[in-house]
Parts: structure tokens; sequence; C-alpha cells
């Protein structure tokens, strides 16, 4: 999912541009009441407006517009006061009013940008052209007996388009790009960016140029590539096609072309010349939408800390590495996760950075295993506090501490009763820990001769055996020092 | 039931006649008079059930509003739950809606009866109600002549007396074009004072849903009834109806009342006459030119923006959802849709969606459609100017009386040039009605068009109120 091909060409320099669809995580249609639930019966959440009944006029969804506003702030880029709504005609089953009410000329936000992370580039700044707002179409299925199935629930609902500037330079880029994109529409609210339901789809303007040079290649337009994954292959084949007709001395045909996920291509869709003219034209039924600077303040004021801004805190704050503050934050999710267990814990940096451990370790990788969202996961960062607590505390060994974790990740209870019910407590009574070692060393007599003659590797063996016959509830610390008090006769 | 409004609203209240006696009355007339082809659908039944409700609700002391008990006509591009809604176009012929347009659902919550569906040009577009697939609509003065359109059948109904009141829609004249022509009352209001939700869209920019009546009185107390915000409709005004209809009482009050000289110059002498006449006569009234003059390319301008409004209106029309769809096997996408709406549109139509196709095409778009916006602005421009010098403009609503039918379906632009006197005030979004005036040799009304700034429907019936009256003295004089 690097950018494994391109390292080939050093002699060729990509250029990408993505355009992201958004859905905005509105209750309503952009411009009629229905629900925009996924997974309901096929066009049982539709009106007439959303289905193109004669005489049904778009009325605005103004919750929408607060979120378009929100994600304009969010990369830092101008709202504009008086932008307009535009028909894009075109004919298609699933578009019911034969045109699309989008923006144009006039679009709701322009500039700004957000910074990405690659291990290649580390930090970057990606500009911004434009945000705007418009309906989505409804959902076609073909069938193979010729026939169409139309569902029209999907139509209307309320869609951002974000277009990036030429800015990107590989495929890792431009995955590193949508995550940062997604992260943004989570950290506002503004989308669940949820690829899998279609909130979040993606298409991508792709060139290549010889390095060097300034202006740009010839162009074509990926279509629908809809996960991390796809966007990586599909860039991936695009380039290197693009490349392999430019060194056969052809050139580029500025086509828009639809990634193929089964057969791993790129397929021909339409040439520029058969390019839809859209017609577009202001939409008479809307006015021009006002957009006061009272309204973008009071929105500005509503604004989450972003990642960027949080991932510094952390550094400053808790001292936690850049490593550590970046993957922390990547998630929202994630990152009220760990703030809610930072905070339990008081600050102190040496259990934040223990914290910050569990989390990228353990919480990560079972939740991982179990698909699970982070939003969804059963244990309470409270929990794991007290967890890392009872560890702090020598109550438990870390060793016993993954079992605790994993009992308090399926139980929902406290830490310290599963450790109490199954008598996972540590052992720290020096008499006890004695009366094993002494129990120990009695029983393997010639290994207690060859470490006083100087095999002082065979300390690990007697920890071992001391721990095992502990059932690994022995203060590590204490068995260490008594092992070696008792071994070498000093007490 | 040739008697306004007022008399028949007077005959409800003191029982000498009742809604049901209205409606039958209508039904009757209705059915001798069907040669005039002006209603499309009716729902004889429905309309005999909502007089009894209204009768019983009058009996308890129960009235909904100024229209209580009244039958209305309502033009088919209307939409009317439960009852077909075809707009004149092969293409609905089976539609019927699942809602009631705003307009109509404050009609029936006022207690007004829904007679019936009228007859027009197909979605609204034509002067003559020539383009309708349900025929041409007869002019009751005389059935050789049209009635104007697009709303022929909206002003036919109230005009043959079968109805008192009627609505209708104009984009550029639909509504005031045909009173003129029938000799009735016909409004369009501001942009915005109606809500066009529910109302099949033509041009939407332009299109407002307007009053048919026998009267000025009579069409002020049904604009009261309709107007007014609509959450419905983002391009209609939050501000409130007002009560036009009580606020007719007759002054001569001074008031400067403008000609616009580009609207008199090519006018014959007997329409010269039919103008200057009643207005000349009046007290009070003192006649300034003056000049708008950007008119000249009004009609070009409406043109283009209408057609290209109306080509993206009619898309929908795909034959997917609803309305004609031919499907023979081996059609694919693109045939189904060139099959359907060839076979669902008329001739005009298809004119129109092709003429606002090309206008909005890339490489034109800036040479029609843009230009077409820049001279809406200069013709909104010089309204502007004008209401400065005056309170009022005046003119005729039509360069011509009721032309015989057949006599310009062959030309276009003459057909097209029956509005040049109504299209600048739509295109500036200005309120205007039309009135008949005096009536030419063959016993036709002319219409005289009463042109007001913004909003200001109050001066602008008022004045009409004495206007009326005053053709009202001459007429009665001449007899």
């Amino acid at each position: 999912m690097n950018s494994p091909d391109i390292s080939k060409h050093p002699e060729w320099e990509t250029v990408i541009g993505l355009e992201v669809h958004a859905q905005l995580r509105t209750q309503s249609k952009l411009f009629c009441g229905c629900s925009t639930r996924f997974g309901a019966e096929p066009n049982c959440q539709t009106c007439p407006i959303c289905t193109g009944m004669p005489g049904a006029l778009p009325v605005l969804n103004k919750k929408a517009v607060e979120f378009g506003i929100r994600l304009g702030l969010a990369i830092g880029a101008d709202i504009h006061d008086g932008s307009v709504f535009a028909r894009k005609n075109y004919f298609y089953p699933d578009l019911p009013n034969g045109y699309q009410i989008s923006q144009f000329d006039k679009p709701l936000c322009t500039g700004g940008g957000l910074f990405i992370e690659t291990p290649e580039i580390e930090r970057k700044w990606i500009r911004m052209t434009r945000i705007h707002m418009e309906n989505d179409a409804g959902k076609s299925s073909h069938g193979d007996d010729g026939h169409s199935l139309v569902d029209l629930n999907r139509s209307g609902v309320a869609l951002c388009e974000i277009v990036s500037e030429p800015d990107l330079r590989s495929p890792a880029e431009a995955i590193a790009y949508m995550k940062a994109l997604r992260s943004i529409l989570r950290y506002t609210d503004v989308s669940d960016g949820n690829m899998e339901e279609g909130s979040f789809r993606c298409d991508a303007n792709v060139s290549v140029r010889p390095r060097g040079q300034k202006t740009l290649g010839t162009r074509t337009e990926l279509k629908n590539i809809n996960s991390f994954r796809f966007v990586g292959q599909a860039l991936n084949y695009e380039i290197q096609r693009h490349i392999e007709v430019l060194e056969a001395g052809g050139s580029v045909s500025q086509d828009t072309r639809l990634w193929d996920t089964r057969k791993q291509v790129s397929v021909f869709m339409r040439s520029k010349e058969d390019a839809h003219d859209y017609r577009y034209f202001p939409e008479p039924d809307l006015l021009p939408l006002g957009i006061d600077s009272e309204q973008i303040e009071a929105i500005r004021s509503t604004l989450p800390e972003l990642a960027d801004a949080r991932a510094l805190r952390y550094q400053q704050d808790f001292g936690l590495p850049a490593y550590d503050a970046g993957v922390l934050t990547a998630d929202k999710a994630l990152a009220e996760y760990f703030e809610a267990g930072a905070s339990a814990i008081g600050g102190s940096p040496n259990k934040v950075k223990t914290l910050s451990n569990w989390i990228m370790g353990d919480v990560l990788r079972r939740s991982k295993d179990e698909g699970l969202e982070i939003a969804r996961v059963p244990l309470e960062p409270g929990r794991l506090v007290q967890l890392i607590a009872l560890v702090d505390d020598n109550v438990i060994s870390g060793k016993i501490a993954k079992k605790v974790f994993d009992a308090i990740w399926e139980e929902d209870r406290a830490p310290m009763e599963i450790v109490e019910e199954r008598g996972w407590k540590q052992v720290s009574d020096s008499g006890a820990i004695d009366e094993v070692i002494t129990r120990i060393l009695t029983a393997h007599p010639e290994e207690v001769a060859d470490y006083r003659g100087g095999k002082t590797k065979l300390k690990g063996f007697f920890v071992g055996q001391v721990m095992r016959e502990m059932r690994g509830q022995g203060n590590p610390k204490l068995v260490n020092e008594r092992l070696t008090a008792l071994l070498e006769g000093s007490d | 039931m040739s008697a306004p409004l007022g008399t028949l609203r007077a005959s409800l209240q003191d029982g000498s006649t009742s809604s049901l006696a209205l409606v039958e009355e209508a039904l009757q007339q209705a059915e001798q008079q069907a040669h005039l082809n002006a209603f499309i659908s009716m729902n004889p039944e429905q309309a005999l059930q909502a007089a009894r409700k209204a009768d019983s609700e009058r009996s308890e002391g129960n009235l909904r509003g100024p229209l209580h008990g009244i039958p209305v006509a309502i033009k088919d591009n209307l939409c009317t739950r439960g009852l077909r809604t075809t707009c004149a176009s092969r293409f609905l012929d089976n539609f019927v809606p699942g809602y009631d347009a705003t307009v109509v659902s404050r009609l029936r919550e006022g207690g007004a009866i829904i007679f019936g569906k009228t007859n027009c040009d197909e979605f609204a577009m034509g002067s003559s109600n020539e383009n309708s697939a349900y025929g041409p609509v007869l002019n009751p003065l005389d059935n050789k002549r049209v009635p104007g359109g697009s709303s022929g059948g909206s002003a036919a109904v109230v005009a043959a007396g079968i109805v008192p009141l009627s609505l209708g829609s104009d984009t550029g004249g639909s509504v005031r074009q045909p009173a003129s022509l029938c000799g009735v009352v016909g409004v369009k209001p501001t942009y915005g004072r109606v809500s066009r939700n529910g109302l099949v869209a033509f041009g939407s920019s332009l299109d407002q849903v307007g009053p048919f009546a026998a009267d000025v009185a009579g069409a002020a107390t049904l604009l009261e009834v309709i107007a007014g915000a609509d959450p419905m409709d983002s391009t209609c005004s939050n501000r409130a109806s007002e009560p036009w209809s009580e606020r007719l009482a007759v002054s001569n009050q001074p008031i400067r009342i403008g000609l616009p000289r580009e609207y008199t110059t090519d006018l014959s002498s007997a329409a010269r006459t039919a103008l200057m006449g009643p207005l000349e006569a009046m007290d009070g009234v003192e006649l300034v030119e003056v000049s708008l003059p950007h008119t000249a390319y009004a009609i070009a301008t409406y043109y283009v923006l209408a057609s290209a409004e109306a080509s993206a209106n009619l898309a929908r029309y795909d034959g997917i959802r609803y309305g004609v769809r031919v499907e023979e096997p081996g059609l694919g996408l693109e045939e189904v849709y060139v099959a359907s709406r060839s076979a669902g549109f008329g001739d005009e139509v298809k004119r129109r969606i092709m003429l606002g196709t090309f206008a909005l095409s890339a490489g034109y778009y800036d040479a029609y459609y843009g230009k077409a916006q820049q001279a809406r602005r200069a013709i909104g421009a010089d309204f502007a100017k004008a209401f400065s010098e005056v309170d009022l403009l005046v003119s005729l609503t039509s360069p011509s009386t009721a032309f015989e039918l057949g006599s310009r379906t062959a030309d276009p632009i003459s057909m097209y040039l029956s509005d040049i006197f109504t299209v600048p005030a739509s295109l500036a979004g200005l309120p205007a009605m039309s009135l008949p005036g005096l009536r030419d040799d063959d016993g036709l009304p002319w219409g005289l068009q009463v042109l007001a700034p913004h909003w200001q429907e109050e001066a602008m019936f008022r004045f009409a109120g004495r206007l009326e009256q005053q053709v009202g003295r001459i007429a009665e004089g001449q007899q």
C-alpha cells in the first residue's frame, strides 16, 4: 500500500488530486425530512421531494449547512456568504429529478488544507480547493435478467464534496490524506466516514510527468475507489499504466475510468469528448445561502480540538513521545478513550505512558482481532486504569495483569474483584517467598552447588522454578532479592 | 352562476342559497357548456360531499373563511391529492398526486370546494390553450376564438359563469392574458407572494399561482386565502397575507399613473382608445409617460430563461417512476427515455426543452443564459426607475382581443408576441393584474393591466377597483 512501483521509476513524478464525497451526519436528507438511516427496506424513506414528484420543491436542511461550515472551519477554509446551489443536469434512473442539486461556481467553502504524514515525508501540507454541498442519487442494482432496480432511500442524502489541490505525490500520500480527512470528519462529528456504508467515497485525478517538469501531465479520473486498500491499488495500477504508455512513446488520453476491484484493473468509462455537458445553472428553487459572521463564530466556538492540536498537547502535558501522541489521536474515539483514562490517573507522566502502552498494545490488538470500533470496546478506560494501579501497587504482577486484562475485557467486572476471586494477588510476604525458595533449593541440590561454584546464569532457572511454584504470583523483585540472599548465604 | 363572489357570499349568508345548490348549479352549467372543453377532470361526488359538509358547518355557525362553501376550479398543473393532475400532457394522463399543492390545501382548509381541474396549455406553455393534449378550450364569448393561455380553462370557466373563482398560474402572462381575452379579472402576485409547492414547475423563477374572478374584489379575496409564507417553498416570502378585499373602498385620492411609452407606440387607434378612454375619464389620476427602455429584449430574455429552467424542470418526466413509459423488448435505457418523452410531450413542450437545453449548453451559456440574466436585471432596473416617478403603471394586457382558433399556431413567434406586455413584469417579479376594459367592435373585451412595485398588491387592487368602476360607468353610458 506504500508506493512500491513508483520507486522503480525515479524519473517520473506522480500528481494526484482527490475528490472525496462525505455523507453528512444529518438525521434527515438535504432537501426533505426523510430519514437517512442506513439499511431500511428499499424506497421506504422517500417522499414527493426525493422521488421527484411533479410540483415538489427542495427545502434546505439547516443542520447540513452547519456541518458544511464546521468542516470548512476545521480545515481553515474561507466560508462564503451567498454561496449558490446549482442544478447539474443528467439523466439516470436513480436521479429522480433529472438533475442533482449541487454547487458550482459559488461553493460554500474555498481554500484551507490539512497536514498529512507518511514514513517517507513526515509532515506535509495539502491544500484544499473547495468544499461544496450536494444531494446524493439513489442506488441502482442491475439484475442478470436485463432489469434494474432503483432504491431511492439514498436519494437526497446530504453530501459534502471535498476537493483537494493536486498536491499529493504518491498513493501513500493519497491514503494518508484520506485518513487525515476522515479523522477531521469524525473529530468534528460532520460525518461518520464509514466506507462500507458509502458515507466516505473517493474519486482520484492522477497524472505523471517527468521529474522536474512544471506543467502537469494529462490526467485520468478514477471513479469510485471506496476503500483505503482500493485507493492504493487503483492509483498504483493507474500510475504504472500512465508510465508505460508514456515510455512507449504514446500519450495518455484524458479519460474517466472505473476501478474494477475484481480484476484489479482500471476500465475505460468515457473519454473527454463524451464527457457530460451538465448544463449547470443556478437552482431557482433555492435562495443564495446567507451565512452571517455571527453564525460562523457560533459554530467555531463548538469546534472540538482536532488531532494535530491534540497530539501536540499530549506531548506537552503528558510527556508522551510523538509516536504515541500520533497513534492515540489518529482516531477521535481512541483519543477520547485515552483521555478518559488519563484523567482517572491524574496525570503522572510515567503512569500515562503505561496507559498509552496498554492502549496502543492490548486495547488496539483486541479491538482489531474482534473487528470492533473503539467506541464499542467493552472495557471502560477507568477499569484499565485500576488494572495499571494494581500492577503499580504490587498487588499483581505484570504477567498476571495480562490475564486480568482479558478477564475484564470479557466480563464487565472490576479488576480487583477478579484478582481476589481467582486468588491472583501477588505474594510480597518475604517469609512465604523464603519458604518456597527453600523448598526449591532443597529439591535441586546439584544446581545449587553449580551456582555457588560460579554458574550464576542458573539464577534464571531458580526464578522460573519459584515463580511456577507460586503460579506467577510472587513479587518478582522480592523473589529476585530473596533468591540472591539465600543462594549466596548472605542472610 | 354569473354573480360575482360578493353576491354569492351574501346569498349564502342570508340563506337564500346553499353550497349544495351552488355546486349543483355549477355541475349543470359545466355539462351545458361541455363544448368549451374547459375541464380535464372532475369529481362531482366529492364536490357535492364537500358542499354538504360546508352547509352543515355553516348551520353550526362554523365558518372556515371568506370562501366557505364556494366552488373553485383549479388549473390542472396544481397537484390535487387523489384527483388526476395531467398538466394537459399525455405524459401525465394517468398521474394522480399523493399530495395537495399548498394553495389547494389552503382552499380546502378555508372551506372552499375544489370543483374540478381546468384545461390549459401543456405544462403551461402557450398563449392560446391550443397546446393541450386534451384539445383546445373555446372562448365562452365567441366559440371560434381562443380563450388565451396558458390558463385558458380557468379563465373560461369564470367567464362562462360555471364557477365564480378559479386558480391559474402565470409564468409570462398565463393568468393575465387569458383573463384579458375572456373578460375576467386575473392576478399575478409578486413573485414569492404565493407558495409554488405543488405547482408543477415550468419556469421556477417566474411561476406564480394567481386567481381569476368576475371582479376585482373576488380576485382579491381569493388571493388573500392562498397567499402567505410556506415552509415548503424556500422562494415564498415570509410576508403574511393581507385583507386586500376589505381595502378596496374607492376614493378619488390623487395618484400618478405611468404609461410606458414602449407599450403604446405601436398600438392601433382602437387599442389606444381602449386604454386611454377609461384612464382619461378618471378623477384624481395624473397620467405620466414613462420609459422602460429594455422592453424590446423582454420576449427573447423570457424565452431563454423560462425554457432553460423548463428543460431541467421537465427532466423528471423520464418514464421511470410515473407517467408514460414506452417499453418494448430490446430498448436500452437511452431509447426508453427518448421513446417515452417523444410519445408523452407535445410539439411546443419539445420545442422549449430543446431551446432551453441549447441555451444552457457548454459554449453557449454565456451568450444565451448569461446574457438573458443580464437583460433580466436591466428590465428590473427599468421598472425600479419608473416606480420612482409614478405610483403604478397601466397598459393593455395583450396587444389584441381574443383571436381565432388556429390563426397563430403556424407561427410560434407571433404567438409569443401575445405576451409582450405581460412578460416584463414576470421577469421583474412584480405584481400585475388584468381587468376587463371596454369592448371592441366585435364585442370582445380588451384587458387593462395594472402593474405595481414589489409587494404593493394593495395599491394595485385599490386602483384596479377604481378603474373597474370607471369602465363600468363608460359601458353603461354606451348602452
